[in-house]
Formats: C-alpha cells, structure tokens, sequence
C-alpha cells in the first residue's frame, strides 16, 4: 500500500469537501436567485469531485473503508485540506474570491495531474478539469465586477484580499506526500500568480505585498474553523454509529 | 364583470385574510438588474426554442445564468440570450391580418400536388 | 374593440382550452389572479429551500448531500421560473419580492414549520412535495401559457424530489430503533400540515369559484386532498409506519378513504404569521436581499461602465 499516495489523494477529497461544504451555506441565502443556483453549482461539482477522490482513496485503503467512512469519520488533525478553503464565507466578495483563489489553483494542477500516473487519479482530474475551467471563470469575472464596481465593493474586495491572501502560500509548499506522490506545486506558483495578476489589474485591486503566509492545512494543522464544519457534516454518523442513510 | 375569488389554493393565500407582522419596508431595488430572454437548443439539428427568462447585467452573465438555470440537466447545447427590451412582438388583434392571409394559399404545402406513384418519394 | 367583443374573445378561448398568452387581452381581475397565485407559488419555492437548506451541512452521507444540495437548488430554479412567467404580466420580480419581504404577500403555510430531524427531510419530499406534486399536475393545465409551461418543466424535475423522499424514509424505516422512531416522529409532525397545503374546504365557499372558471384551477382543495389522502395511506404501508389519524378508515360507499377533521385554527394561525417559523423565514430571506444589496449594486455599475466605454470606443 502506498501511503504517500493515499494521503495525497484524500489531500485532494478533503480541499473539495470543505469548500463544498462552505460553498452550500449559501444555498438559499445568495445575493440574488441567479447566482444562488450558480454558487450552488460550483458547490456540487466539488463535492462530486470530492466523491471521486475518496471513492479512489477508499479503494488504495482497501479493508471496509468507504468515502462516507473517510469523510465523516476522521478527525480534525486528520483533514488535510489546505487552510484556505476552510476560511469562512464572509460576504460574497470573500465567497467568490476564495473561489477565485482555489479555482485558480486547481485549474493548473488538475492540468497536471492528468498526466498523472496513477491512472484513477488522472482520470478524475481530467473530468474536474471542465469544471474547474468554468469555476475560475465565472470567479473571475465576479473578482473584476465587485473590484471595479462601485466604492463599498472595491472596499469590501481590499478587506477581503486582506483576510484571504496570507492562505494563498500554502497552496505552492509542498507537504511531504505532494511530494511524493503528488505533482511540484511549488511550479505553479509563477503561472497562478501571473494569472492573479491580471485579475486584479482588470479589477483595479492591488496585490499584497509581501505577507507571511500561514500553512499547516496539509498536515492537520488547521485554523479554529475546521473542528466547527466536521461538527456539523460529522454529527448524524458519530451520533448514530454504524447506521445506514 | 363580477368577480368572486372564494377559494383559497396552494400558494394562493388571500391578501385580506394575511396578518402577522408586516415591518412595512417596500422599498424596490433601485438596482434591478435588467430582465433577459433565454433561447436553448437542447441538440444538434433543432432550433432555439425559448424556455423563459432570468436578470442579469450583461450578456456574459445572461449566458453563464441560463446555463446555471436552464440546463442543470444538460437540455441544451447552445444558448441565446437577448434583452427583453429588445424584443418586439406582433399584436395579437392583429393576428387576422398577419397569419390568416397564409391560410388560403395551399399552393405552398407539398400535400397540394397530386404526383402518379411512379415518380416515388418527392 | 369594444370591450364586450374583447371579453367574448377571452371566454371562448378559455371554453375551448386555449391558453391565453402574455399579449392577448384579458381582464384585469384575471390577470390579478394570476399575478397573486404565481408569484405566491414562487415565494412559496424560495422560502421553501430554507427548512431544507437547514440541514445540507448535517446530511448524513456524501451521496444524501448532494441529492439536498440538488433538490434546494432546484427550488430555487422552480421559484426563477415562476416569477418569470409572472413577469410576463407586468409585474416585476423586485414588485413581487418586496411584497414578500415586508410580509403583504404570502407564501405556502407549510414552509413556516421547523425541521428538526434528518427524517423531516424524507418526509417534507414524501408529503410536501408530494402534495405539491397534485397541484402542480393540474397546473400543467391552467389556462395561462407561461404559467403552464413553468409548471411542465418543473413537474418534469419535481418528479426525482418526491421519490428521492419517500426512498429516504424507506432507509429510515429498515434502520435502527432509533431512526424508526426519527422516521415515525417526522411523518407524524409533517402529516396535517400537508393536509392543510390543500388550502380550506370546498364547503367553506358559497359563491361562484373564478378561478375554476377561468380554469387557472382545474380541481377543487377537496378533490386533491381526497386523492393525496388516498395515495398516501397505501404508500406508508410500504413504509410499515402509520399515519397520526385515528379516522382513517376505508369508506366503501366513497371508494375513499375518509379522515379526521383538520385543525383549522391552526391553519389560520400559520397563515396570519404565528407559525413556529413565519418570523425566521422572513428574516433569513430579508437578511440574504439586504446582504446582497451591495453586490446587485456592484454588478449594475460595472456592466454600465463598460458599455459607457464601449460606447465611447465606439464613437
């Protein structure tokens, strides 16, 4: 059994789960009904993508592990999603440039990663990869909309860059199963950053200067946020073990 | 015309029989986003056909929200959208003059030509 | 034209099942109707994703997640389809959501009740849509065109909502002690609400019934409630649980099942603003609009720069 290719690919389940399930809090609260079926959207092609992965990793795990079983029965420190996408929604300005954020990031390693050689992990990528296109798109066109808007959306833009941006780094350091197992993050960082500067140039928003940036998300070292989202997602499986949904 | 409207249906709650609490804030949105048509061709060969309408702020976003709302089951393959504003629509009252002029010229459907069998399919 | 030609223009289209389109004429009351009963339906589906939305994040699997997740944004869908066809009679979507928002126009009673155990979702897409389901069927029907062909395409989606309910109840059912109970709880709390969607009795009404007439209804509350009443006793056997209603009881004579009465004062009360969840529901739409203020506004401005520069390009 490899190991570092297990963790890796429930790396990639657990970033989709989280931002899926941050992306559903939306369900029924959007900014107009139009965009509330659109964030939606985006939320289920991330939890199917998220099904994949650990319907994939389930398989290399073999036993009796399952992707309900992976997804509602690990712990906080065993999440490895990357702190980014557990950040909490904000307003719709924070929403879509996490988005924008995460898309543009998974655009260029699902590239990647359909070249991948285990087959599986290649095959989803290659699948998500349309999805993801339109996600960093339709993110895009939100990031330069709100940024060049009117004053309070520029406003609320720059606050919400300033919450967001010190998660950005840990996307490009690599944990030790990417490395491994995994594609070199560290070669996208050029690509995604010239890809956020043009965003923010047709958005009239700056991008920061240098900032510390967090990490800890890969290897289970989260933000307060995430024991609060598993909480919830997790309540009706640990309540009743072992039953059937 | 007398109108009584008696029964109260699904959905359907009479205004006059509504309390509760009412916080008196009917302010329309200043910022309504502009209303647009939406056309989808559910595959190759068949025309756009319309399925209804949505708001959005510009074309781009009218395609990507039809999208999002009309083809959640991939009914279409192509979309066109276009500002209701734009569209102009004939008069029903003069549906007469219009259409019904079409009605006596049979020369243009194929069935008024007697062909003998032997010249096969047409 | 004079009016009374106008009017027998109308009345013959509606006695020979001719649906009347947005252009044609029509009286005022029955475009009134039609504005009040559709845009009612479409409050009705936006608010209805909030008891469902409620419990997204706590699905118990992966796969009843995205079926939630699904099925609310359908609702969503159903509502924009809805408000569109209503749009079509002058009457705009912001008109519309104002009225709900500050409480004038109402939405279905039902949505005013909490959901307080996974179970009520199985049941709210058992019952509630089911229930919906029987008005929206005839609805197909009615006699306004954009509203009928709303309602055809959103019969053809509703379809998976129903079935994806009671299937989830079934699971319930087949469980642990504890999920009978949660399943038999829930189909006990949401039972007389449904039976309340159907709106009052027939007998309540003495005068002439317009909407019948105008065939923007096309079956009585009665007649609907009667046919829910009879399809459900069978489908809760499937279940192996019970319905809360000591008088159920077979009726040869009718060939219906007959029922206990409902409790009307709570109807009205959930009508007039006292349910368990009628301040909630508001609130959180209100809350979603005045949140989204700024983003509308956002999004307005931008798109109005662009083709000023466009335009400025252009010259």
């Amino acid at each position: 059994m490899n190991n570092s290719l297990i963790d890796y690919v429930l790396h990639l389940a657990d970033n989709s789960l989280i931002l899926a399930q941050r992306n559903a809090e939306w369900c029924g609260h959007g900014p107009i009904l139009e965009q509330d079926i659109a964030i939606t959207n985006i939320s289920l092609d991330l939890l199917g993508q998220s099904r994949n992965f650990y319907q994939h990793a389930a398989t290399l795990i073999g036993n009796d592990a399952t992707e309900d079983s992976l997804a509602y029965l690990r712990t906080e420190r065993e999440f490895k999603n990357c702190l980014l996408v557990e950040q909490p929604n904000g307003d719709w300005g924070q929403t879509i440039l996490r988005q924008f954020f995460f898309s543009a990031y998974q655009f260029l390693l699902y590239e990647k990663l359909q070249a991948h050689k285990d087959e599986q992990l290649a095959a989803i990528a290659a699948k998500a990869l349309k999805e993801v296109t339109y996600h960093m798109r339709w993110s895009s066109e939100w990031v330069i909309r709100l940024g060049d808007g009117t004053t309070e959306s520029h406003e609320r833009m720059t606050k919400a860059i300033d919450e967001l941006w010190r998660y950005t780094g840990e996307l490009f350091m690599a944990a030790d199963y990417e490395k491994k197992s995994g594609i070199d993050v560290s070669l996208l960082k050029d690509v995604w950053m010239k890809k956020v500067e043009s965003v923010f140039e047709e958005a009239t928003l700056s991008v920061p200067e240098k900032t510390f940036m967090q990490n800890g998300g890969k290897t289970g070292v989260h933000t307060e946020h995430l024991g609060y989202i598993l909480t919830e997602l997790q309540y009706l499986q640990r309540t009743y073990p072992g039953a059937e949904w | 015309m007398k109108i009584h409207i008696s029964k109260y249906y699904y959905g359907d709650i009479p205004e006059e029989k509504a309390g509760g609490f009412q916080d008196q804030k009917s302010n329309v949105d200043k910022n309504s986003w502009p209303l647009w048509e939406v056309f989808v061709r559910s595959k190759q060969g068949l025309d756009h056909k319309h399925v209804g309408s949505l708001h959005a702020t510009d074309p781009v976003m009218a395609i990507e929200n039809a999208r999002d709302v009309y083809t959640r089951r991939q009914e279409g393959v192509s979309i066109w959208v276009v500002e209701s504003k734009f569209i102009t629509a004939s008069n029903p009252e003069e549906a007469g003059e219009l259409y019904e002029p079409a009605a006596d010229k049979i020369y243009r459907h194929p069935t008024f030509y007697e062909l003998p069998d032997e010249v096969g399919h047409m | 034209m004079p009016l009374q030609d106008l009017e027998k223009i109308f009345e013959d289209k509606i006695e020979n099942e001719i649906k009347i389109e947005p252009k044609d004429w029509m009286p005022d009351a029955y475009r009134k109707t039609n504005i009040r009963q559709i845009s009612q339906h479409a409050h009705s589906e936006v608010v209805g994703m909030l008891p469902e939305g409620n419990w997204i994040s706590r699905a118990p699997s992966l796969k009843r997640k995205a079926i939630l997740i699904a099925k609310v944004q359908d609702e969503a869908g159903h509502g924009l389809y809805l408000y569109s066809s209503a749009e079509t009679l002058g009457s705009s979507r912001d008109e519309m959501v104002a009225d709900l928002h500050s409480g004038k126009a109402k939405y279905s009673s039902i949505f005013n009740y909490p959901s307080l155990t996974w179970a009520d979702m199985g049941a709210i897409g058992w019952l509630v849509d089911g229930a919906a389901i029987l008005n929206q069927v005839m609805l197909c029907r009615t006699s306004y065109g954009p509203y009928a062909r709303a309602m055809v395409r959103i019969c053809k989606e509703e379809s998976f909502h129903q079935r994806q309910g009671f299937e989830s109840l079934l699971v319930l059912s087949r469980g642990t002690d504890e999920q009978k109970a949660m399943c038999q709880d829930a189909i006990n709390r949401w039972w007389w609400p449904s039976l309340m969607m159907f709106g009052p009795r027939d007998s309540e009404s003495t005068n002439s019934d317009q909407s019948m007439k105008w065939k923007i209804k096309r079956k009585t509350n009665d007649e609907l409630r009667q046919q829910f009443v009879d399809m459900a006793v069978m489908q809760v056997k499937v279940l192996g649980m019970t319905l809360p209603d000591p008088y159920l009881k077979w009726n040869e004579e009718r060939k219906h099942y007959d029922f206990g009465e409902i409790n009307w004062d709570e109807f009205w009360n959930v009508v007039k603003g006292n349910g368990p969840c009628n301040k909630q529901r508001l609130a959180a739409r209100n809350k979603a609009h005045d949140e989204g203020a700024w983003v509308r506004e956002a999004a307005i401005a931008y798109a109005e720069k662009k083709s000023n520069q466009n335009k400025q390009e252009a010259a």
